[in-house]
């Protein structure tokens, strides 16, 4: 009982809403599904209507809306070049999709939709394969000079190939781990930290004044957590963009 | 000691759950981010929100947005060209009023030169008028005071006979010839 109090994975629990199964599989519209629902219509309706009215002056909700546009646009531009701008609606969508996503689950009680290793994991292999597609295609095999760098002597030109094959086929790793960890990791904190002051305020006088600590520690944190919600979404999207960047100008 | 505890209490619990659900209901209960059975669901689910909100993106968003800044950036850049332009307008306004101002003070100039020249002029027709006349009266004056004195002058030998003859008359008692007066005057003249 009171251990189920504490818990800090209990909020990371998928629960079926809607079961669905289909040749086998379980499809079920759970809450997490739900929540991605919800911050794709919150992303995309805030969006939409903030800047519906087009105004040549923008009041403050206008201007969020296109600070985050051409954020995302000079994010791309400065990684990719002008070049790069055709993958901008993907750009765009990815960092606000991250955003709303790891904002949404700063809430209380809201699943944090990138806190799943198999959400990361899928859009950092959405980006890993739109890569390599758009290189092939742009580059033809071209696109393998990406593994070697010029003005590298031959003697050691092989290893450092090798190294580069590695570390492009561990992009998608490092690129889901980091966002999935940062996310898993801030809300088990943040819920431990909780998890002390409740279990300190039930022991009496002294323990609800030693349970002030943690809860500091809990505003602190949560601070900090925003900070990195807003910060992992953009180092997704920035190294998305730099992974484009190879796909596009694959010699070093 | 606080991180430590946390660790205990983060680790221990799932660790411990984790065992008993492998056990117990075959993975139903695996630590939930790794738990394969919703990972199908997960990704379709991911799949047709991204897309949509992607295909809202690419379709919606970014026309709306970007037709909004490009039509910021145009009207921006017209009134700075507008600005300039009246700027240029203005220059040119202060240009033609200080060649107006210069050439009105040139023309003033030219009319005082001329306004004081002609009355130079004119004080000097003036003059020289005024002069020529009063040497004219002078002349005259001249020629009168000679005529006079020409005149007087003439009457001086008959006034001086007649003056001698009284004289004569009262002094002799008797008159003089007037051939020897007219003769005595004359040589008194001379």
């Amino acid at each position: 009982m009171a251990a189920d109090k504490v818990d800090p994975i209990h909020q990371f629990h998928i629960n079926t809403l809607v079961p669905i199964h289909v040749g086998g599989y379980d499809l079920s519209f759970t809450n997490y599904a739900l929540f991605m629902v919800i911050v794709v219509l919150l992303a995309g309706g805030g969006l939409y209507l903030a800047t519906a009215s087009r105004r040549v002056i923008p009041g403050r909700a206008q201007s969020i809306a296109e600070m985050c546009y051409e954020f995302s646009a000079a994010m791309l531009k400065d990684s990719a070049g002008n070049e790069g701008m055709r993958f901008f609606p993907f750009i765009f969508a990815l960092f606000m999709f991250l955003l709303v996503a790891n904002l949404v689950g700063m809430f209380p009680y809201f699943p944090t939709i990138t806190s799943q290793i198999v959400i990361t994991v899928t859009l950092a292999l959405v980006v890993f394969f739109m890569v390599m597609i758009a290189g092939l295609v742009r580059h033809g095999l071209h696109f393998f000079k990406l593994f070697v760098p010029s003005g590298i002597p031959v003697v050691i030109l092989p290893l450092v190939v090798a190294i580069e094959i590695i570390s492009f086929f561990t992009r998608p790793v490092s690129h889901s781990v980091r966002l999935f960890a940062n996310m898993l990791a801030g809300h088990i904190t943040i819920k431990v930290f909780a998890g002390f002051v409740f279990s300190l305020g039930t022991l009496g006088a002294l323990g609800i004044a030693g349970a002030i600590l943690p809860l500091v520690m809990v505003i602190g944190l949560s601070a900090l957590e925003i900070l990195i919600a807003a910060l992992q979404a953009y180092v997704f999207a920035m190294l998305a963009c730099i992974y484009i960047n190879d796909a596009i100008h694959p010699g070093h | 000691m606080f991180v430590t505890s946390a660790y205990a209490q983060t680790t221990a619990p799932s660790a411990t759950e984790a065992h008993e659900g492998v056990a117990a209901h075959g993975g139903n209960e695996a630590f939930p981010p790794f738990d394969p059975q919703f990972f199908p669901s997960q990704i379709l689910w991911l799949a047709i929100t991204f897309i949509a909100f992607y295909v809202f993106v690419k379709r919606v968003l970014m026309p709306q947005i970007g037709s909004t800044l490009e039509h910021r950036r145009h009207t921006i850049a017209g009134n700075l060209e507008e600005a300039a332009r009246m700027k240029e307008e203005a220059d040119a306004a202060i240009a033609a009023y200080e060649q107006e101002l210069a050439d009105a003070r040139a023309h003033a100039h030219e009319i005082a030169t001329k306004a004081r020249d002609e009355a130079r002029a004119k004080a000097e027709d003036d003059r020289r008028k005024v002069e020529a006349s009063l040497e004219a009266k002078l002349a005259d004056s001249e020629k009168r005071i000679a005529s006079v004195k020409a005149s007087a002058m003439k009457d001086v030998g008959s006034i001086a006979e007649e003056t001698a003859a009284h004289i004569v008359e009262r002094l002799l008692g008797g008159p003089a010839p007037k051939s020897d007066i007219a003769a005595a005057v004359k040589a008194a003249r001379e």
